[in-house]
């Protein structure tokens, strides 16, 4: 299922700490933190979303709909454009609440036009880009998202994109030969970025758990050589009621 | 016509009836011939009918099913009591430009003082003629004039008035005019049945008991229908007070055949209506969009507003209407000769004062999906609500921004119903619009199928998707049946569901159906 991965060697270690103490300090001014699910804590650069940066998903709008989950729990407008099979039923159940919500399932030719639009009032924009993006297109894009701090999540390529996220293995549970339906299953997500985000690294996460909770999953020791103990996957209410 | 032109009793009055106005409206907005045989449901019952349905014995209160019967030919719509009030309006406009002082009785009834018009004209009888002369010029036809002391005495002479459209009864002569009458016409149903076993059956019987007596058994409602009966009716014709008119039409001459010139033109009128009403300190939330084309098309909306409309909303209404699904610089199919924009819904600016603050992020929200509405159309940008149903499909609604929310707490209709056959907790992450075409295939290669009784021929061991290699299955749990309407054979669905887990680790939601495998959904 996974590839064996190799031990962690001391200057990844040293680098992976400095990331995580970039992680901790991360509400300077620039770059403020957007409340995010605690699962991607290991997963995400800098342990979470930051306002103005683009972040690429891909293979998977599960993991789309887990980022999107944080940030609409805690009150902000979420908008999905360009995925018309954009499952409104499971955001739901994963989370994300529909009072809060916009689909812009066909933005067609003008979507970079709308996104533009959308990223002015919301503060999570998730898209699917029809077509290649130009960087001149891309950075300009950018410049808008930082001005207005707001975090786009691509699902798809993204020339320079701050952070990406890729599901590597799916593993479901569940289903067998004949019999049983769908209940939970494991992912590998591999995480990479640029600049000050570093390598790429890998965790295992449960996209979903056995009662539609996100969290890291607990069985395996972590691939990426993670040595701090992994907490029990927590459920975003219950996240949510520790925040407040 | 000898009348006293001075000395006219005050309560003498002219009423305008038209006949069937209700299915005259509905067949004037659906296109429909009046002379057909057309009738108007309510709640499952006859609400109306036109004279050829009459002819053929369908009458109100009928139930649907023995009205076709009796009227095989009979067209049906529904009732819409507003559609009557508004198709009225403009009879009710041009009548009062003629004869001053309308007093609306019901949308089709119209009734007005008749010693100033009796006057004016030289005579009832013209003055009567005049009127049906006014309303003819509006293409209203089969109406009728009664003319009579008190209104309901006028009605019923107009009701009564056969093989000329005017009935005059003469002043004086009105308490005998309606004694032939049922007592039913001024009493509701309980006191008339009451009366019928006491064997007073017509209005002049009725007016013949004392009035002490009528009023001890019966109360005020009684002597106030013992009154009328007796044609001592005291009720004068209250004149309405005009309403402010709020809408704006335009007509263009040559007929514009683009949305972006129209849109253009219309900006002015658009600023107009929101002004008048403005002025008058109020906002407008719902408003209907009517375009006549060249062709003779007519197309008519109601759009609603979240907050309220500024002129830009409203040319935005008018160019989404005009484009459907097409773009702004796209040409129309029929160039556009005249453009109405009515108010539906009006409200007091009071109860939409912005607070001290602003009105907060929402209100941001709401002017950027405008803007990519603007920019894409109405129907682009949704809010979604879940749904009842079985099928993946069913269970989201979409609905667009601005558009009545769905219902609150995330329960659109049937949400919370149980639906046996429907799908266990987890949701697919991705619901595909049009179902994709599948293979799945047993280990020989061949198709897998399912016989009627719902067994399959092979356990599935590849799939693939349409023009892709077969990769093989790794689990996979099914088929589930899902059987639905099949007592309506339009609407029956038949269809066999399987979860899959493929090669790659993805999970799928496949159906199956008369037409072979499809994936509905991914769990990705």
């Amino acid at each position: 299922m996974t590839a064996p991965l190799a031990p962690a060697d001391a200057p990844s270690r040293v680098e992976e700490l400095q990331a995580r103490i970039r992680g901790m300090q991360a509400t300077r001014l620039d770059s403020k933190t957007v409340p995010t699910h605690p699962a991607f804590e290991q997963v995400l650069p800098g342990g979470s979303l930051r306002e103005g940066t683009v972040v690429s998903v891909e293979g998977s709008t599960t993991l789309l709909m887990a980022l999107l989950a944080g940030p609409s729990a805690s009150g902000r407008w979420v908008a999905v454009a360009g995925m018309p099979e954009f499952g409104v039923e499971a955001a739901s159940r994963f989370g994300i609440d529909l009072e809060r919500l916009a689909l812009v399932p066909d933005p067609g030719r003008q979507w970079l036009a709308v996104v533009a639009a959308l990223a002015d009032v919301i503060p999570v924009v998730a898209v699917r880009p029809v077509g290649r993006v130009s960087p001149a297109e891309a950075s300009r894009l950018t410049a808008r998202l930082r001005q207005r701090g707001t975090v786009l999540l691509v699902a798809g390529q993204w020339p320079g994109s701050d952070a990406s996220l890729g599901v590597e293995t799916s593993d479901w549970h569940g289903l067998e030969l004949g019999h049983g339906h769908l209940s939970d299953r494991d992912v590998v997500v591999s995480a990479g970025g640029r600049g000050e985000f570093g390598r790429r690294g890998r965790s295992r996460l449960r996209l979903p758990g056995r009662s539609l909770e996100f969290g890291v999953a607990p069985d395996a020791a972590p691939p990426s050589g993670e040595s701090t103990p992994l907490g029990e996957p927590v459920r975003l209410d219950e996240y949510v009621r520790r925040a407040v | 016509m000898a009348v006293d032109l001075v000395h006219v009793d005050p309560t003498r009055t002219i009423v305008l009836w038209c006949p069937d106005w209700p299915v005259f409206a509905a067949c004037r907005e659906s296109g429909l011939d009046p002379d057909a045989s057309v009738a108007l449901t309510e709640g499952g019952q006859i609400y109306a009918c036109s004279a050829a349905a009459r002819r053929d014995g369908v009458v109100r209160g009928l139930k649907l099913r023995e009205a076709q019967y009796r009227s095989p030919g009979l067209a049906l719509l529904d009732y819409d009591a507003s559609l009557d009030v508004r198709v009225f309006e403009p009879v009710v406009r041009r009548v009062e430009e003629t004869v001053p002082g309308v007093q609306l009785i019901r949308p089709g009834t119209l009734a007005m003082r008749a010693r100033g018009p009796a006057r004016y004209y030289g005579g009832e009888d013209a003055a009567a003629r005049a009127l049906l002369d006014t309303v003819a010029a509006l293409d209203v036809v089969g109406a009728r004039v009664g003319i009579a002391d008190g209104p309901f005495a006028a009605e019923q002479a107009a009701r009564a008035a056969s093989g000329s459209p005017v009935g005059i009864v003469e002043p004086g002569a009105s308490a005998a005019f309606i004694a032939p009458l049922p007592v039913r016409l001024v009493v509701d149903a309980r006191i008339g049945t009451l009366l019928n076993r006491l064997g007073v059956r017509t209005l002049g019987e009725f007016a013949a008991l004392p009035e002490a007596d009528v009023r001890r058994r019966f109360g005020a409602a009684g002597a106030f229908a013992h009154d009328r009966a007796a044609g001592r009716e005291h009720t004068r014709v209250l004149a309405r007070t005009p309403p402010p008119e709020f809408e704006v039409a335009q007509e263009f001459e040559p007929p514009l055949d683009r949305i972006d010139q129209l849109a253009f033109v219309f900006r002015v009128k658009a600023d107009e209506f929101i002004d008048r009403m403005r002025t008058r300190r109020l906002v407008c939330t719902g408003i209907r969009v009517e375009i006549d084309d060249e062709a003779g098309g007519h197309s008519s909306r109601s759009w609603l507003h979240p907050r309220w409309f500024t002129p830009a909303d409203v040319v935005d209404r008018v160019r989404w209407q005009l484009q459907g699904a097409g773009t702004a610089d796209s040409a129309l199919t029929s160039p556009i000769v005249r453009l109405r924009v009515v108010p539906e819904r009006i409200d007091s600016t009071g109860n939409h004062e912005e607070g001290l603050w602003g009105g907060g992020p929402d209100e941001r929200v709401h002017h950027g999906l405008t803007r990519v509405q603007s920019m894409l159309g109405h129907d682009a940008v949704v809010t979604a609500a879940i749904g009842g149903g079985r099928m993946l499909a069913d269970r989201q609604v979409l609905v667009p921004w601005g558009d009545r929310a769905p219902e609150r707490a995330g329960a659109g209709p049937g949400a919370g119903a149980p639906w046996p056959g429907s799908l266990p907790a987890l949701a697919p992450a991705s619901v595909f619009r049009e179902r994709l075409p599948i293979g799945l295939f047993d280990g020989g290669g061949a198709v897998v199928e399912i016989d009627a009784r719902g067994v399959i021929s092979a356990k599935p061991e590849r799939f693939a998707l349409a023009g892709a290699a077969p990769a093989p299955v790794r689990a996979w749990a099914g088929p589930w049946p899902v059987v639905e309407r099949w007592w309506d054979a339009e609407h029956a669905r038949r269809v066999h569901r399987f979860q899959i887990v493929d090669d790659d680790g993805c999970a799928w939601l496949l159906v199956r159906d008369d037409a072979g495998w499809w994936a509905e959904a991914r769990y990705d």
